[in-house]
């Protein structure tokens, strides 16, 4: 049986005795009629794939549309020169996050996590980490079955997919799975994980998906970051004690709710917002025209 | 869908849904010829039409049908493999659709002894997919699981015959959709599998009585 609730999730922890990332690596096991170790083996390909793709940003490369490339180099030559304001972290995640949505425009490998279009946001956060302050292969192992299980939930509640619920659903859920994970990173117990993910996805409620000509690139690759952000701040907020006022399997009810009522314009046509700007139709022209 | 749906797939980009379920297009179709494509005429429908350029779903149909899988690095090269490997395609648009799923490519393949295969196949979410007709005849099925498809006389009895085959073979049948052209006519059985179906049994399928043709899908990169 899959989970539906992060409650059940957290209820189950509590009775066994086991943390949080386990219940979801017990729940793979049965839905997949999988041993640990098969699972656990999965996970941590999937770690290294997006190690990897990490490690083959090429900011020469440029999209087929010529929207995307080069921008992630450009904000890791400026952190590495003043990252005053953001501070080394975020200054370095936010680097990783467009880097890694700019590989996936470029039609290079990455993990889809969970989707596409939001595949930077949770390495981003998690190597990041993992490069400023350490973290074995085997934590991060499980920071990704915690984020796996949020996204999950959010799957069977609401929707992962900015056609049914706009970028919300997308960016969204990847900022809400990164929160999670990071929380458990740094010892965040379930509940914590839990409010996490919620404050992330609160603050993420109501995100259009209005890509320009149809593409992943523009808003997709920047919103990566916004994204990752967010994650961060969410974790930081928890740990310092705050609480989402709304239950966290609520939040995600309310980001279902608010995916229906956007309109079909706002969901991945590239009918309406940025994408029918002016300067958006005139992409979208020329494209056609190539 | 499973926790590796949500981390993952490994895939190439920019879209599980235009890129990856196109190479996903492609390699369901090469594997149900069950032989190289010699040649394939490709034509797309409502936003594969549309955006389908700039999300590479061109390169990942050709790729698909080159036998490549979603994390393939040489999905953007496919169109130079192709021509190297003596493959022919085209691209056009599927204006015989109407009102399809806005990711629908049509395929019409000609494998490398002349055989011939004709498919409309849907992206339908994440890199889902779903095979929406096979050779004129309505299939729905994703691919995700070894599947049978019985082309056969429309008569009473058939349809026990072939499930009690499968269950001697200890092979549970996950789904089932069964259609015909017209009553007595020609029936199709798409029968989604929770275990590979063996070459024997096929074998035996494809020879009983009422049987006009078995094709098979199998998860196994050779069989």
């Amino acid at each position: 049986m899959s989970f539906t609730r992060l409650s059940d999730i957290l209820r189950q922890a509590e009775v066994t005795e086991l943390p949080f990332w386990h219940m979801v690596l017990l729940d793979d096991m049965e839905a997949r009629d999988v041993t640990e170790e098969e699972s656990v083996r999965t996970m941590r390909s999937m770690l290294r794939s997006m190690k990897e793709a990490d490690r083959n940003y090429d900011a020469d490369l440029r999209s087929f549309s010529g929207l995307s490339g080069g921008d992630g180099e450009k904000l890791e030559k400026a952190a590495a020169k003043d990252s005053r304001i953001m501070g080394p972290f975020l200054a370095s995640v936010m680097a990783r996050a467009v880097k890694m949505a700019e590989s996936n425009a470029c039609m290079q490998r990455i993990v889809a996590a969970p989707t596409a279009g939001s595949c930077g946001v949770i390495p981003a956060v998690l190597l990041t980490y993992e490069e400023q302050f350490g973290a074995t292969e085997e934590k991060l192992v499980e920071a990704l079955y915690v984020a796996a299980g949020i996204g999950e939930v959010i799957a069977a509640r609401a929707s992962i997919s900015g056609a049914e619920g706009g970028c919300q659903a997308e960016i969204g859920s990847a900022s809400a799975m990164a929160a999670g994970a990071l929380s458990h990173l740094l010892g965040g117990s379930g509940e914590m994980i839990a409010h996490a993910a919620a404050l992330a996805l609160k603050n993420m409620l109501g995100l259009t998906c209005d890509p320009v000509a149809g593409l992943v690139e523009v808003p997709c690759v920047k919103r990566n970051v916004s994204g990752a952000v967010n994650a961060v701040a969410a974790e930081e907020m928890v740990r310092a004690g705050l609480r989402s006022r709304i239950p966290p399997d609520e939040v995600i009810d309310a980001m279902r709710r608010t995916g229906r009522l956007l309109p079909d314009g706002l969901r991945e046509t590239a009918m309406d917002g940025l994408a029918a700007t002016p300067t958006g139709q005139k992409i979208k022209k020329q494209l056609l025209q190539e | 869908m499973n926790i590796f749906d949500i981390i993952g797939p490994v895939m190439v980009g920019p879209s599980s849904s235009h890129t990856a379920g196109a190479v996903r297009i492609g390699h369901t179709a090469r594997k149900l010829l069950r032989e190289p494509v010699r040649d394939a005429e490709i034509l797309l429908y409502g936003s594969f039409l549309v955006s389908g350029k700039g999300h590479g779903t061109d390169c990942a149909i050709v790729a698909g049908l080159l036998g490549m899988k979603e994390d393939d690095r040489n999905i953007p090269d496919s169109f130079r493999i192709a021509r190297e490997r003596g493959m022919s395609f085209r691209f056009g648009e599927a204006t015989e659709l109407v009102d399809a799923h806005p990711n629908t490519a049509v395929l019409k393949l000609t494998g490398e002894s002349g055989k011939k295969l004709e498919l409309v196949a849907e992206s339908v979410g994440g890199s889902r997919i779903n095979i929406r007709t096979l050779n004129g005849f309505p299939a729905d099925f994703s691919g995700e699981s070894p599947t049978l498809i019985v082309y056969n006389q429309d008569r009473p009895g058939l349809v026990s015959e072939v499930a009690s085959m499968l269950s001697r073979e200890d092979v549970n049948i996950a789904t089932m959709h069964l259609h015909r052209s017209n009553r007595g006519g020609t029936g199709v059985m798409v029968i989604e599998c929770d275990q590979e179906v063996p070459k024997s049994t096929r074998t035996k399928l494809s020879l009983a009585e009422g049987i006009k043709k078995v094709t098979y899908y199998s998860l196994k990169d050779q069989d």
